[in-house]
């Protein structure tokens, strides 16, 4: 449905977005995910057309963003970070117009307008002017006027930005529902929304894609095995001269446990070993029983912050 | 049809604004005193200092009334509408460039009366005042594709006023320069100047030549719009 292939846009005097290749498949949701000027905004002004990319290309169901830009803006409903209202119309005066931009007219207009406002729940504001309209109506309104035109795809930039927790959850759980089958590329910089919303996630830092996969995936592939929590019944010293011994394995913490010889090491395995194995043999041949095991599954949290920290801080910093 | 639409809401959002009735009460009542003051004290039945005199007038309003056409969008934000959806940024320009003109129309409309008054009291050059408003309302068409410009290149509506009144009174006073110098500069330069082709018309003589000026002017401005408009996100 869109792919993304090499784009790259420089800004003279601000950080662009470089070398971005992503894919969205039909239906699928895909969530933007990077800290605020990561190039998340730019992203989508790319997609949606608003700015052309320095060079690099993006197609829209085959429809190039460049060559036939009124053919990608036919399926396209575009979200801005700023729902773009006029304030002295009303709520109906204002999804009729953005309805005869997308070029809808006389009984499918009205059809149109009618269903994004059934669809946004925006019944009662019809008539009301969007000047006096709350935050989260805007963002309804907004909203609605990316659903105008049936659109096959939704490009929204920060949905729940600036929206308090009732409306961030309503509006979550409306586009949950108008997803269906359309395809959806939503940004946020919060991370529980796009692993609750999306099935797909692209992190975004510094202008770069940081990973594309589904949220489990991601906890999974960068930080699944990479931490083991045990407590051991045996003398600290002796217990941790063994376990540094074993390869490939590093204790980061050691505190004491609920009885005075119970001893609890964190340690650091070496991305894609599992040396739970190697532990239990080693402990056991000396004698001391682990009383617990445990493997910290990293969340996606976890995995945004050491991804984002890591291009943060370079590589300088990450070897302490 | 991407025109219409955009002419509609703009002129909708020019009548429901109080901006626009407060420029018509001052061009109606700056135009009525020049109007009274130049027949009372010269007792002409003809209208050519008067459109000249409020050709000079124009060049303080119209960027007002131009200012908001673009700088407004960008500043609200709404330009990401307008340039995401299945319609040219040439569709958007003239339909906004139409509902200014179709605004100023109705203002002139109204001055109609000033004819109306002049056959009564005498028996005026009907060709002349004819030429005289056309060449009038070409001279305004030039003016708002000049105030588009301006405002198509900035978010702050002050300084699309202030820049466009710059270009006006550049284009006015551009033939000043022509006596001082002599051969194709100074052709030049009247060429160039949007008084110097208003002449003909205030003497009730319609040349094409004058009309293709401000229709090209028009055209050129119109142009450089829809080009700032476009590139402005391109850096």
């Amino acid at each position: 449905m869109v792919a993304v292939e090499n784009v790259t846009k420089l800004f003279s005097n601000k950080a662009g977005v470089r070398d971005l290749n992503f894919s969205v498949q039909k239906g699928e949701i895909l969530g933007l995910l990077g800290p605020n000027g990561a190039g998340k905004t730019t992203t989508m002004r790319i997609i949606t057309g608003f700015m052309p990319p320095t060079s690099g290309t993006v197609r829209v169901n085959g429809f190039d963003v460049l060559e036939q830009p009124l053919e990608v803006r036919r399926r396209v409903g575009y979200l801005p970070e700023n729902p773009p209202l006029y304030g002295e119309m009303t709520v109906a005066e204002y999804l009729s117009f953005v309805a005869e931009l997308k070029g809808c007219r006389g009984a499918r207009k009205k059809d149109q307008v009618d269903k994004v406002i059934e669809e946004v729940s925006l019944g009662d504001m019809r008539g009301r002017l969007l000047d006096h309209l709350s935050r989260g109506y805007r963002q309804r309104v907004g909203l609605a006027q990316a659903l105008v035109g049936d659109p096959q795809l939704l490009v929204l930039d920060e949905p729940t930005a600036g929206l308090d927790p009732r409306q961030i959850t309503e509006i979550r759980n409306l586009i949950k529902n108008l997803a269906g089958s359309r395809t959806v590329i939503l940004s946020s910089h919060i991370l529980p929304e796009v692993s609750m919303i999306c099935q797909q996630v692209a992190i975004i830092n510094r202008g770069r894609l940081v990973a594309q996969d589904t949220p489990e995936n991601l906890s999974k592939r960068f930080a699944g095995f990479s931490r083991l929590e045990i407590e051991v019944k045996g003398p600290r010293e002796a217990v941790e001269k063994e376990l540094n011994s074993l390869e490939s394995a590093q204790i980061t913490v050691i505190r004491q446990g609920a009885a005075p010889e119970l001893h609890r090491y964190i340690i650091d395995m070496d991305a894609g070993r599992d040396i739970r194995e190697d532990i239990f043999f080693a402990m056991a041949g000396r004698g001391w029983p682990i009383t617990e095991m445990a493997v910290q599954n990293a969340s996606l949290e976890d995995v945004f912050l050491e991804l984002v920290t890591e291009e943060d801080n370079g590589r300088e910093t990450r070897a302490q | 049809m991407g025109v219409l639409v955009v002419l509609k809401k703009e002129l909708k959002s020019y009548l429901t604004s109080p901006l626009a009735y407060v420029l018509t009460v001052v061009y109606l009542a700056l135009g009525g005193y020049i109007f009274s003051v130049i027949l009372l004290t010269g007792g002409v039945a003809g209208m050519d200092a008067y459109f000249h005199n409020m050709s000079v007038i124009l060049m303080f309003l119209v960027p007002v009334l131009t200012m908001r056409l673009w700088a407004e969008e960008e500043q609200k934000g709404t330009s990401e509408l307008l340039m995401t959806v299945p319609i040219s940024t040439a569709q958007v320009v003239l339909g906004k460039y139409f509902a200014a003109v179709a605004l100023f129309g109705l203002i002139l409309l109204i001055t109609a009366v000033y004819p109306s008054i002049l056959f009564r009291v005498g028996s005026p050059d009907t060709g002349a005042l004819a030429a005289g408003y056309l060449g009038f309302f070409l001279v305004a068409c030039t003016y708002l594709a000049a105030g588009f410009f301006a405002s198509s290149l900035t978010r702050s509506q002050v300084i699309a006023a202030v820049t466009g009144f710059c270009i006006l009174l550049a284009l006015w006073v551009i033939n000043w320069a022509a006596g001082a110098v002599t051969g194709l500069t100074g052709d030049v330069l009247r060429a160039l100047s949007v008084s110097e082709h208003f002449k003909d018309f205030t003497r009730g003589v319609v040349d094409t030549t004058h009309i293709a000026y401000y229709l090209s002017a028009v055209f050129i401005f119109l142009y450089l719009a829809v080009t700032a408009i476009e590139k402005r996100n391109w850096s």
